[in-house]
């Protein structure tokens, strides 16, 4: 079990880093939006905000992460469109 | 009395705060005050205090963020009443940090400093987010680094290192004009003393019908990976709904899962209401045990509830209040908010032992319920 867990927290590390720089690396590419701008207004609306409340947020996050085994990638990193 | 799960899964929520408010699609954070009043309390456990959290723009490229966080801690938990005395402390924790957005890119850098008696941590962050793909796609990357030192009040010579790298990656991804969705990674390693100096496990006496204690000792090293998704959708009528999974392992024999579902629904002009229920699901750590055959049964040896195995389930009910939207001198408009979350966890093989009538391993299992109260005020100016 040790080991299984184990080799799954290394698999999901290469697999994180593989990810985020293979986004990167694609930057390049010429993709036209399929939600224009115009159209984001839906997205920009606070109640579509993944954590509206970031001193909230944090807290409960940290009451979690007090309580339970697991820790990190909690929450969203996103929210919004960025177009306020 | 050392509080260092709390210091620390703060610490690693301060580092995530960082990168989530990078990763708002190279936008400046907005410029806002919280003043939150905050509670937990369950076994016998009471946590309160304030936060503060403000953000202002520096001209059109930088936001400043400081926060000022205070956890005054009244505890008689499971864990005290049976291995030691009720006690308080109370832990102050300050953090600053810095965005700079140039184009589609923002780079955060941040300092977190948090010192209790017994615990003092630093965690130094920097992230960087770009978007892409005519701005619906935000990629994050972060990385994050901390030292702890570890104390302990009875002993004022004991002090113990504790180093830990954070590596974060987040992806958001605009789907359609309703739908967002977002994917995290985050890798963590700890190296140096990672248990509680206080805390015990029991073990079996020779007789079988008694037990002893002796003190925990874990690995010098963990790692762990979490992995979540989620995404948010907008409903035709302006409500949201919402939903994420994480899934966790780590080298120590930890496997968890937790499942989010959410619903926001405003009402009239100036309220909003929410609801959300979240569960969780945990295998214990390799080296974890209610009870131990015998004195040093093997090399590491825990009895920390939060490493055995258990489920959690948490319902939370929200409501906000808008104000002032005609703007009040330079403050542009408040929001008074308030939320409750109900806390239900049931351990499977973590015992009671005030059950002092049952045999050593055959006590009632241990369950826990606590109410999360915060309270606070909002300002955008």
């Amino acid at each position: 079990m040790k080991l299984q867990a184990s080799s799954n927290a290394a698999r999901m590390l290469k697999f994180g880093l593989a990810a985020g720089v293979l986004v990167a690396t694609s930057a390049c590419s010429n993709v036209e939006p399929w939600v224009k701008p115009y159209e984001r207004d839906r997205l920009a609306d606070p109640i579509m905000f993944l954590e509206h409340d970031p001193v909230s947020a944090s807290y409960m996050h940290h009451v979690y992460e007090s309580r339970e085994g697991a820790r990190g990638a909690m929450g969203s990193v996103g929210g919004g469109c960025g177009c306020n | 009395m050392n509080n260092s799960r709390f210091t620390f899964g703060l610490l690693l929520v301060l580092s995530a705060m960082l990168l989530a408010d990078m990763a708002r699609a190279a936008v400046l954070p907005e410029d806002r005050t919280d003043v939150m009043y905050h509670r937990y309390e369950g076994d016998n456990i009471a946590i309160e205090g304030p936060s503060v959290l403000i953000r202002k723009k520096l001209g059109k490229s930088v936001s400043v963020t400081g926060n000022y966080y205070v956890d005054m801690i009244t505890s008689a938990s499971i864990d005290v009443v049976t291995t030691a005395s009720p006690y308080t402390e109370e832990r102050t924790q300050y953090s600053v940090g810095v965005d700079y957005l140039r184009g589609g890119t923002m780079m955060s850098l941040g300092v977190t400093q948090s010192d209790e008696n017994d615990f003092e941590a630093r965690t130094y962050s920097l992230a960087i987010s770009q978007n892409l793909f005519g701005d619906l796609t935000t990629v994050t990357l972060a990385y994050g680094l901390g030292d702890d030192v570890v104390g302990q009040v009875t002993d004022p010579t004991f002090a113990e290192d504790v180093s830990r790298q954070q590596y974060g990656v987040g992806i958001s991804q605009i789907l359609t004009r309703n739908l967002i969705m977002m994917m995290n990674f985050e890798g963590i390693t700890d190296e140096g003393f990672l248990n509680n100096p206080y805390r015990q496990v029991r073990y079996l006496d020779d007789t079988g019908s008694s037990y002893s204690f002796q003190f925990e000792r874990y690995p010098n090293t963990r790692t762990s990976g979490a992995a979540s998704i989620g995404a948010r959708y907008y409903l035709p009528y302006r409500a949201a709904v919402h939903g994420e999974y994480r899934y966790f392992s780590d080298t120590w024999g930890i496997v968890a899962n937790s499942y989010e579902l959410g619903y926001t629904h405003p009402w009239r002009d100036s309220l909003t209401f929410s609801a959300r229920f979240r569960y969780y699901t945990q295998e214990q750590a390799d080296f974890y045990a209610d009870l131990f055959p015998r004195f040093d049964f093997q090399n590491f040896l825990a009895r920390d509830k939060e490493l055995s195995t258990f489920t959690s389930s948490t319902l939370r009910a929200g409501v906000a209040w808008d104000f002032g939207k005609e703007g009040m001198g330079f403050v542009d408009r408040g929001r008074l908010s308030l939320f409750w979350d109900r806390m239900l966890i049931d351990y499977e093989n973590f015992r009671d032992l005030r059950d002092t009538a049952a045999l050593p391993g055959e006590e009632r299992l241990f369950s826990l319920e606590a109410d999360v109260v915060q309270l606070f005020i909002s300002f955008w100016y």
